[in-house]
């Protein structure tokens, strides 16, 4: 019998972070490409966003910037939400999320559940709009503390320090990092700290193809690019549909019994299409979070898949 | 001859198309075909001559930015996507 390698924990914060990376030797175009994901998924609230919440939270604590008596607030699509839900409720302060409101309901009520206080944002601006709202919101109301996961240099340290020391940690050679592109935190830390111990690594985002319906901007210049977002730094940058996701998501529970959410179906997706380009070599594929969040959604069981996928923001 | 698609955005610029044609051997000069039969448009693309922060342009699905830019070779049957930037994050 093997020992237990789990410990006993202070608290759920210190069970953040430190997840497992696991082989995907099913899904590897060939033998002489290694493939690996990280489960972000097996964070306390089942997300990599727990990483970013424990980490922002505890930035602006010692800054001096959160204080008792302080209300948060974020533009979320779910996951940043819920887990600064567990750390807001753990640390005492009140939480209010912006979300588009066509997410899916398993978001809204674990949120709910948390006591965080949920104000929608129109469905049609996608988060886009969530932004949009999160900032005028707390422009208005000076007792709102707004961590701001876009802006918040805490986003990539946490990924610096967490996400890309372990991985450099756990391989010996990386070659390829796949993650997928949301606020750019991921890709900017893990990517800054694994290029340290690989010169030659390539950042590789993947990246969602919105719906025309979550695309309602009134001009082109309400688009939105995170400040922590440096596109130059980035190798690739792959658009990826989402009947292409949900094609990822089968073939990780087909292959290797792995259920997953949608962003992680687009990481597996550019993560092929780069390694089938490879004459070898190590590819790691970060996926953020487990399928648990997304069964309400219509994707899985519906005959026109893409059409399913556009009338909501998935990540 | 190159397939460019129109975000929703852009679409009332362009008589409601989703999707039209437009000749170039690179995505700076398909771009340019498409601004000479729609001038309205370069507003919305361009800021100060370069393609602005907030427009992403793909090229068989990989951002150009990350590729050779506006310089980019585009080759016959290939596809242009123009999309805003949209904030993520999960």
């Amino acid at each position: 019998m093997s020992e237990s390698p789990k410990t006993l924990a202070p608290s759920l914060l210190d069970l953040i972070g430190s997840t497992p990376l696991v082989e995907l030797p099913r899904l590897s175009p060939k033998p002489s490409v290694r493939l690996y994901a990280k489960l972000e998924g097996q964070n306390p609230t089942g997300s990599i966003k727990d990483r970013i919440a424990k980490a922002m939270i505890e930035a602006a604590e010692a800054s001096g910037q959160l204080e008792p008596g302080r209300h948060l607030l974020e533009p979320t699509s779910g996951n940043t939400g819920i887990s600064l839900a567990l750390v807001a409720r753990l640390r005492g302060y009140p939480l209010t999320c912006v979300m588009p409101s066509n997410v899916t309901e398993e978001r809204r009520r674990l949120l709910r559940l948390y006591g965080a206080e949920v104000v929608d944002s129109p469905a049609e601006e996608g988060s886009n709009g969530a932004v949009r709202l999160a900032l005028e919101l707390a422009e208005s109301e000076p007792s709102f503390f707004m961590p701001f996961q876009y802006a918040n240099e805490a986003n990539p340290r946490a990924h610096y320090d967490g996400t890309g020391a372990e991985i450099a940690a756990a391989l010996e050679r990386v070659d390829v990092l796949v993650a997928g592109l949301g606020t750019g935190g991921t890709l900017m830390g893990a990517g800054e700290r694994l290029r340290e111990s690989f010169p030659d690594l390539v950042v590789a985002a993947a990246e969602p193809l919105p719906g025309d319906e979550v695309m309602g901007l009134r001009s082109l210049a309400d688009g939105y690019v995170p400040p922590i977002l440096d596109v130059a730094k980035l190798d690739r940058k792959l658009l990826v549909s989402g009947e292409e996701s949900v094609a990822g998501l089968r073939l990780l529970l087909e292959r290797e019994g792995l259920f997953a959410g949608v962003s992680s179906g687009a990481v597996i997706h550019a993560a092929l299409r780069v390694a089938t380009e490879l004459d070898g070599g190590v590819v790691v594929c970060v996926l953020a979070d487990g399928g648990w969040k997304y069964l309400s959604a219509e994707f899985w069981d519906a005959d026109d898949v893409g059409a399913a996928m556009e009338r909501s923001v998935w990540w | 001859m190159a397939a460019v698609r129109i975000p929703p955005t852009l679409r009332a610029e362009v008589g409601g198309l989703r999707e039209l044609e437009a000749r170039g051997g690179t995505v700076g000069d398909v771009i340019e075909n498409l601004l000479e039969r729609y001038p309205q448009l370069a507003g919305q693309l361009y800021s100060e001559g370069e393609l602005a922060t907030f427009v992403n342009v793909y090229l068989g699905g990989e951002d150009i930015r990350t590729l050779d830019g506006l310089d980019t070779p585009v080759y016959d049957g290939e596809t242009v996507i123009l999309l805003p930037a949209m904030a993520g994050g999960v």
